[in-house]
């Protein structure tokens, strides 16, 4: 097992309400792919630089070991500078250069190029021309680039995730990088909020607001700032989950008796109840084709976890182990479902392989909640407790990697993983 | 003030009876100023006399009056009523069965173990209990309306057994409250 701790220094700028993000990175077992990531030439002139953040985003997957860089001179950023003979002596598997360069009209161009070291030949070369505030977000793309690359898989650094923030009796939704740079609230309220919810496209985010004193569904335009209550009916409306092709929410309702889950039209509409059943049924997750809802019921005398058709109908339990087994979330490709499980008093975060019904966990906290997949179905973040707060941690899939992200903002709670970018 | 201590009395006898017998004849809601209310608006000189008329002359505000407790109180993972909480329950109860205008909302809320949603539907489950045993004593169904704050709000922030025992837990607000 291998420890290293990676502390990234947000970017200075705008800071005042930001604190450090200290990302805690534990890897057992499994190779690291060796990367060399060199200084991009020119990128010492800006606020922002490049390669640290590119080499933070690929260090922090545990799929990648950075290849020592101190002391070459001078930096190459043609093909025709690079010594591979030397990159080959350092173990190094790939290579990446780049350089910024300011152009005329104020802006600059970001070129980067990552080579294959043991073939000397050029996997990738892109060229980016961005404003200096876009310097960051173009390091995430490179990310993105090397790390499909490399590992054939989607990058996910160019994402966002949400999450609540609790700072004494005020409550926030934020809105931030995968890498928790960049965090804006989105929404402030003097009430709970929970159960953030991204729609499919990224551009509206359906949460429970406790704003009229009790709980109610609310989706949140994020580009326009504008919200649209879905659902206030009479006693609770929680737990939303959106369909995928983003037409319907799926929603936790008690209008009509204990809690039971409705479909209603993102855009607000008539519910509809999608099974009768005497006991709770709630947390839906829609699976990505949309043809089933996964949920927990207490139906059988502990909460265990239930598919249905999505248009509703009979349904299947599929967790049988132990007596409380909540919060389920398909995976990106609907193999899988991460939910929570408690096992001797601890609530730790497990995987449930849907055609076999094996179940991993993935986690080993006390009071670990609320897991949602990355886009690529790589890493799993969820909210973790310790010393008496949220933060949010993540996890790969297969539980060899996983990561803290320490904020020293409050109590931080309730995370979901946005969608990959549109481009 | 006797007759407060009376309807208590016959408060406690009914729970301990198990039985739904209440007797139509005690008055639960007194309206008479008792004599030792003037103590709560003794520690601010701003209160206005309206206020100190309301807070002396309502039996919900009374501390001496069970209707002035609020709490319900669960075991771990359990929504049912225990004996030692009905009587209050039935004395609001009671005091709505006479008081046809009023309205409540009764919250429940679970310690903070488990997933958010999953607490949300359990609190809502244990303000079920508690206005089952209300609309069994004759409160109409549509004037208690249940919610939940689930796990949200803790009436004790610590994260033990002493803390989460406060926090399972039913509240009943009344409207306007």
């Amino acid at each position: 097992m291998k420890k290293f701790l990676l502390a990234i220094l947000l970017c200075a700028a705008a800071l005042a309400a930001r604190a450090q993000l200290t990302i805690d990175i534990t890897t057992s077992g499994g190779r690291q792919i060796p990367v060399a990531i060199l200084p991009f030439a020119g990128e010492g002139a800006q606020a922002q630089p490049v390669s640290p953040v590119v080499s933070a985003d690929l260090a922090r997957t545990g799929l990648f070991r950075l290849v020592n860089t101190v002391g070459v001179s001078p930096l190459p950023t043609e093909p025709s500078e690079v010594n591979f003979v030397d990159w080959q002596a350092r173990s190094s598997e790939a290579l990446v250069i780049g350089k910024v360069e300011p152009q005329a009209d104020g802006r600059l161009e970001v070129r980067f190029r990552l080579f294959d070291v043991q073939k000397q030949s050029q996997l990738a070369s892109f060229s980016y021309v961005v404003a200096p505030a876009q310097l960051r977000a173009t390091a995430h793309r490179i990310a993105d680039v090397i790390y499909e690359k490399l590992t054939g898989e989607r990058g996910v650094f160019s994402t966002k995730i949400t999450y609540v923030v609790k700072r004494g009796t005020r409550y926030e939704l934020q809105v931030a990088d995968a890498d928790g740079a960049n965090a804006q609230a989105v929404l402030a309220s003097n009430e709970p909020i929970i159960s953030p919810a991204w729609s499919p496209d990224g551009s509206r985010i359906a949460y429970v607001s406790f704003d009229r004193k009790k709980p109610m569904v609310v989706v949140q335009n994020l580009a326009q700032g504008t919200t649209r209550i879905v659902a206030n009916y009479w006693g609770n409306n929680s737990a939303p989950a959106w369909s995928p092709d983003g037409s319907t929410l799926a929603v936790t309702l008690t209008r009509d008796s204990i809690a039971q889950i409705y479909a209603i039209p993102a855009g607000g509409g008539e519910p509809r109840r999608l099974a009768v059943t005497p006991a709770i049924d709630t947390e839906a997750s829609f699976s990505p084709d949309g043809r089933w809802i996964v949920f927990t019921s207490d139906r059988g005398g502990s909460p265990q976890i239930y598919r249905m058709p999505a248009a509703g109908g009979a349904a299947q339990r599929l967790t049988f182990e132990g007596t409380y087994n909540v919060r389920p979330r398909y995976s990106p490709d609907g193999k899988s479902i991460a939910f929570v499980q408690r096992e001797g008093g601890r609530y730790r975060i497990a995987v449930l392989e849907v055609d076999t019904g094996q179940v991993t966990v993935l986690t080993d906290g006390t009071l670990d909640d609320s897991p949602s997949f990355a886009p690529n179905g790589k890493m799993i973040l969820y909210e973790a407790q310790a010393n008496g707060r949220g933060q949010l941690a993540a996890v790969s899939s297969d539980g060899r990697v996983r990561q803290r992200l320490v904020s020293s903002a409050g109590d931080v709670r309730d995370p979901a993983w946005g969608p990959l970018p549109a481009n | 003030m006797k007759k407060v201590l009376l309807s208590i009395a016959v408060a406690t006898l009914v729970a301990a009876c198990g039985s739904q017998e209440v007797k139509k004849d005690v008055p639960v809601a007194d309206r008479t100023t008792p004599p030792t209310q003037t103590q709560p608006t003794a520690q601010t000189g701003t209160t206005t006399p309206t206020q100190q008329t309301a807070v002396t002359g309502n039996p919900l505000k009374d501390p001496k009056n069970i209707l002035s407790q609020r709490s319900v109180y669960f075991d771990f993972d359990s929504n049912v009523v225990k004996d030692e909480f009905r009587p209050l329950v039935q004395a609001h109860a009671k005091y709505m069965v006479e008081k046809k205008d009023t309205k409540i909302r009764i919250e429940g809320n679970c310690d903070e173990r488990g997933s958010r949603e999953y607490n949300l539907a359990l609190g809502q489950r244990r303000a079920e209990a508690v206005k089952k045993v209300m609309t069994v004593l004759g409160v109409q169904d549509g004037r208690i309306e249940t919610v939940s704050f689930g796990e949200e709000k803790p009436a004790d922030p610590g994260h033990d057994e002493a803390a989460w025992a406060k926090n399972r837990r039913g509240d009943i607000k009344y409207a306007g409250e």
